[in-house]
């Protein structure tokens, strides 16, 4: 089952933004978070731009009826970006993250729900925080060996963290 | 090891691991120490004092301090590695450690450093940095609070054993405090710490200032509370029979402790007149004699301190010289803050006026010294020969010198005696020079103030900044979906940019040069492909977009008709040529525009720039695709015949799918955006497909063409490609100063729009000068010469005197398969204007070879090859 994904770009402050958040059946997420429906993960990427994650194939279309003449635009972007999954006990992903990460990944500044974009080492990503231990990466491919590379250096003290392609 | 072969360890005491000994070796000899000793503390352990020699004079030099202040003791590390230029009194000893004085530099390795350096962000409510008392007591204070605290300490162990709920950070230096309350410090020397701090506090503590006197650099002098510190942490006495010159109380600490280690105190010489009588009376009772009002004028020895010069015209024997002037706290990092300083004229010390929002210091570092500071005294005497800044062999007479020339500033003179400028950076004589400055120049030292703290407060290597960005890591390396294909085929690879791509496809047997030509022909002659995903691709989106498009592009573009193609150029404010590529009308109100390969980012940015503050009120988005498609050329005569027979639902004829349109189209089963556009001049398509597609329709394009011999093409023959249709490639034949009218592109530029980017610089003067540099093609007389890329082109066979005068320079050059021969672009003055004339060009041996000039086209001019 492919995640397919899309950009979602409109001002969440405008009026069509009630009828996009019904059609996603969740909120738009505020900054540095996400939000969650059975059809859809909503990443916020900057203040007028979201990245919806979804399995649905007919999601996409509903919004754009939704969007109708209104400015916002729902532009496919499946293949832009690419999922690395990193799991491990304990404080080692945050660990392993914190040698080339700025952002603070205690739980308590970044609980399970947080989404931000940032740089790991020299590749930027979008980075969701999916619980204590778990934490995926999105990443363009032609990043993605840098990263999995990188990654799997900055393991070198970590033994247990595991690193996972996602797509 | 017993105190026997390590004469001047006590034989308890001091936190070091006894049990083990550790063998190093230092300007040839062997001597041994234990786990928790510094280089210095070993070798004083062992009676050495001379490590070192001074750069300009050549002096014997020893150990001053016990920490990174020290303003002496330079040595190079050979083994395990070696590092130069290290303070011996900051290097942890280890089993096995060689090492050797230096005089100024050392020497960097030559063999690649085994070692690891990474680096680590750290987050926390309170940075404490210095494990002292006060920080201590500021680490447990907000600790108690439940705040994330971090406490950084440059020594290996804290004097308290436990901190609980405090993340405790020895052996680490905080180096340079940054905006935001970002602190990097370093760990060892291979892990630097970036720590992001809500609240910080200094507790970096104080560090002792000498006094100048004649001969004040001798092996054996050293800071009174460097000697107690290597009593008290390693157990070690500095000698047998000690001076101490004092200006303030806290010096008498070392007199009674190292009296109390059996160390024969030879004489107290104050520098007051009136010394505490409790103080007297204690020294009185070890019978010490403290001798009030004297001072030290010089010293007597070689390779180490014999006697001791007093004011009272005596001399003492002695074979250390400890000396107290006071304390300087250590304000550095909060002065890299932005805090501001004042002079505390009790202390003779800056200390901060006043704490910053979220920065304040703690103990000494604010000023707080527990002991009457005494006397503020910078010299002893008139006399100009002593020391000022001891690395630098910088002396008050040189002081003086800086002053006499009119200096009065502290800046100046730092730069003109360069005190303050070696390892040290001034730590221990910043404030002395700043002092006798003042005296010189009779002005209030308070008005004069220190010179500038600037990062890194100890010295970092540049390993440790670099980190893990090095080898396969140093930067990254990109590819494209299709990366797999081409390493599998056998391709070499090219840089552009971070994106690895393939160069040109070698069969066995073929250097470069056959291989060119080959995919050159198959492209000419029949159909090749190349992997273009690099390409940037830029969605553009909304009811104004085909406004903002017409600001950034110079030709117009809102009238580009769904279902067609344009090609565009970009100009900068200067109407210099910032980048090209094509435009695609998707729908009504959506468009996607391609950059160069190296120029998506910044293209992307700069589109952005100009949306967001220049023109907000256009209703647009842009997003980047570039990696959503991968885009595949397919060129040649036979490329429709190979199209249509993956794409059998697309009529491919010219009239239904005619050149500059694209369609939908179902290619090898995969929905598809197909572009009948070319950089060849041949019939040539590029399709797109979504990235995780790219294969299965590439891998089809070469089966479906090989009884065509479809050949995969790299970059290299693209550009002889491009280059025999005189298409320039913005960055190679262009370089920031290159007009689209210099190209020869006038008609890319509107006469019709009201404005777009870089419009109103074409009719500056200087871009309308008829001798501009002007893109032209040039055939070499010898059709077997290739003209080096870059090469310089002048009007005669033989070089004349200089000046020479240049007419222009090559930008792109290669061998053509369908010329016969060698040719180049050029840009040349006035080169539109000199169709036909003979030019020379200066070849890597540096002969000359002529050069008809000719327009930039150079096969098929008619264009009659691009419909197949």
């Amino acid at each position: 089952m492919t995640v397919d994904q899309y950009s979602l770009r409109l001002d969440p402050t405008a009026p069509i933004a009630a009828a996009i958040q019904q059609v996603l059946g969740c909120p738009l997420p505020a900054p540095c978070t996400e939000t969650s429906s059975a059809a859809a993960n909503v990443l916020w990427l900057g203040p007028d731009e979201f990245l919806v994650l979804t399995t649905s194939a007919v999601l996409p279309q509903q919004l754009r009826d939704a969007i109708g003449d209104e400015f916002a635009s729902v532009i496919d972007v499946s293949a832009q970006r690419t999922t690395l999954l990193l799991d491990g006990p304990g404080t080692q992903v945050r660990d392993v993250l914190a040698q080339g990460c700025a952002i603070d990944l205690d739980p308590h500044v970044s609980p399970p729900g947080t989404c931000v974009q940032t740089l790991i080492a020299q590749a930027g990503v979008v980075l969701r925080v999916l619980g204590p231990t778990s934490i995926s990466l999105l990443v363009r491919p032609s990043f993605a060996p840098y990263l999995a590379d990188w990654l799997a250096d900055a393991c070198s003290e970590f033994h247990d963290v595991r690193i996972r392609s996602a797509s | 090891m017993t105190s026997a072969s390590a004469p001047f360890r006590l034989p308890t005491g001091g936190r070091i691991d006894r049990d083990r000994a550790l063998a190093f070796t230092f300007n040839g000899t062997e001597y041994t120490g234990h786990p928790g000793d510094t280089l210095a503390s070993a070798l004083l352990a062992n009676g050495v004092h001379h490590v070192a020699t001074s750069i300009t004079y050549g002096r014997p030099r020893g150990i001053v301090t016990a920490g990174v202040e020290e303003p002496s003791a330079l040595v190079q590390l050979e083994a395990p590695f070696p590092e130069p230029m290290l303070t011996a009194t900051t290097i942890e000893l280890y089993d096995g450690l060689v090492a050797r004085g230096l005089r100024g530099q050392g020497r960097l390795a030559s063999e690649p450093d085994p070692a690891r350096y990474d680096s680590m962000h750290a987050h926390c409510d309170v940075l404490v940095v210095g494990g002292g008392p006060a920080g201590i007591a500021e680490a447990r204070a907000a600790s108690r609070d439940g705040a994330r605290v971090i406490l950084v300490d440059d020594q290996p162990q804290l004097a308290v054993d436990d901190l609980p709920g405090v993340r405790v950070l020895t052996s680490t230096t905080a180096f340079g405090c940054y905006d935001d309350n970002l602190v990097l410090a370093l760990e060892g020397r291979q892990r630097v710490w970036r720590i992001r701090a809500k609240e910080i506090v200094l507790a970096t503590g104080a560090y002792e200032r000498p006094v100048v006197f004649a001969d004040n650099d001798r092996p054996g002098i050293m800071l009174a509370g460097a000697a107690r510190t290597y009593l008290q942490r390693y157990a070690v006495v500095p000698g047998r029979r000690v001076v101490v010159f004092t200006t303030n109380d806290s010096a008498y600490a070392s007199v009674l402790e190292l009296a109390s280690a059996g160390v024969e105190i030879a004489a107290v010489l104050d520098s007051r007149d009136q010394v505490p009588e409790a103080l007297v009376a204690q020294c009185r009772e070890r019978g010490i004699d403290v001798l009030p009002g004297h001072l030290v004028t010089g010293t007597s020895g070689d390779t180490r301190i014999t006697g001791v010069h007093v004011s009272s015209g005596t001399e003492i024997p002695c074979d250390t010289l400890l000396v107290s002037g006071g304390w300087n706290p250590v304000v550095h990092l909060f002065s890299q803050a932005g805090g501001k300083l004042r002079y505390d004229s009790r202390l003779g010390a800056f200390v901060p006026a006043a704490p910053l929002p979220t920065i304040r210091t703690a103990g000494a570092a604010n000023g707080e010294i527990d002991h009457d500071p005494g006397q503020v005294l910078w010299r002893t005497s008139a006399d100009t020969t002593g020391f000022v800044d001891l690395q630098r062999d910088a002396t008050v007479a040189d002081v003086l010198r800086a002053t006499g020339a009119g200096l009065t500033s502290v800046e100046h003179v730092k730069r003109y005696t360069t005190i303050g400028t070696a390892h040290d950076q001034g730590k221990t004589s910043g404030v002395i020079a700043s002092g006798i400055v003042a005296e010189a120049l009779g002005v209030d030292i308070a008005d004069l103030g220190t010179t500038t703290f600037r990062p890194p407060f100890t010295p970092v290597a540049f390993a440790a900044l670099a980190g893990r960005n090095r080898g396969a890591l140093f930067d990254p390396v990109r590819v494209t979906a299709l990366h797999p294909w081409h390493v599998a085929h056998g391709a070499l690879f090219e840089n552009v940019g971070q994106w690895h791509r393939p160069w040109y496809y070698p069969q066995p047997g073929e250097d470069m040069e056959t291989a060119v030509l080959r995919e050159c022909r198959a492209a000419r002659k029949s159909v090749a492909l190349m992997d273009g995903s690099t390409l940037g691709k830029i969605d553009v989106r909304g009811p104004d977009a085909g406004v903002f498009l017409d600001r950034v592009y110079t030709n117009l573009i809102s009238t580009l008709k769904v279902g067609s193609v344009r090609y565009g150029v970009m100009c900068g404010v200067d109407g210099m040529i910032l980048d090209d590529g094509t435009v695609m009308r998707v729908a009504e109100h959506e468009y996607v525009l391609t950059t160069t390969t190296g120029n998506a980012a910044k293209i992307l940015e700069w589109l952005e720039e100009w949306l967001q503050t220049e023109w907000p009120e256009l209703r647009v988005h842009l997003t980047s695709v570039t990696e959503h498609w991968v885009t595949i050329p397919l060129v040649g005569p036979k490329s429709r015949d190979v199209l249509g027979i993956v794409a059998p639902d697309l009529d491919v004829s010219n009239d239904a799918f005619p050149f500059m349109t694209w369609r939908e189209a179902t290619v090898a089963g995969i929905p598809a955006r197909v572009c009948r556009i070319s950089f060849s001049g041949e019939l040539a398509y590029e399709i797109n497909v979504v990235g995780r597609h790219g294969l299965t329709v590439w891998e089809a394009l070469i089966e479906a063409g090989a009884p065509h011999g479809i050949t995969p093409y790299g970059t290299e023959t693209m550009h002889v490609l491009r280059a025999e249709k005189g298409y320039p490639i913005i960055g190679q034949d262009t370089d920031g100063t290159v007009t689209p009218q210099d190209l020869g592109m006038s008609w890319v530029v509107s006469k019709k729009k009201p404005d777009f980017i870089g419009k109103r610089s074409f009719s500056r003067a200087e871009n309308t000068r008829p001798d501009r540099k002007q893109l032209v093609g040039l055939l070499p007389v010898d059709e077997h010469v290739l003209l080096p890329e870059g090469a310089q082109l002048i009007t005669t066979p033989r070089l004349p005197a200089p000046p020479v005068p240049m007419h222009g320079h090559v930008t792109s050059s290669y061998r053509s398969a369908a010329l016969g021969r060698t040719f180049a672009l050029a840009l040349v003055r006035s080169g539109h204007s000199r169709h036909g004339e003979t030019l020379y060009a200066t070849l890597d041996d540096g002969t000359l070879t002529p050069v008809t000039v000719t327009e930039s086209v150079l096969f098929d001019k008619e264009g009659a090859r691009r419909d197949g």
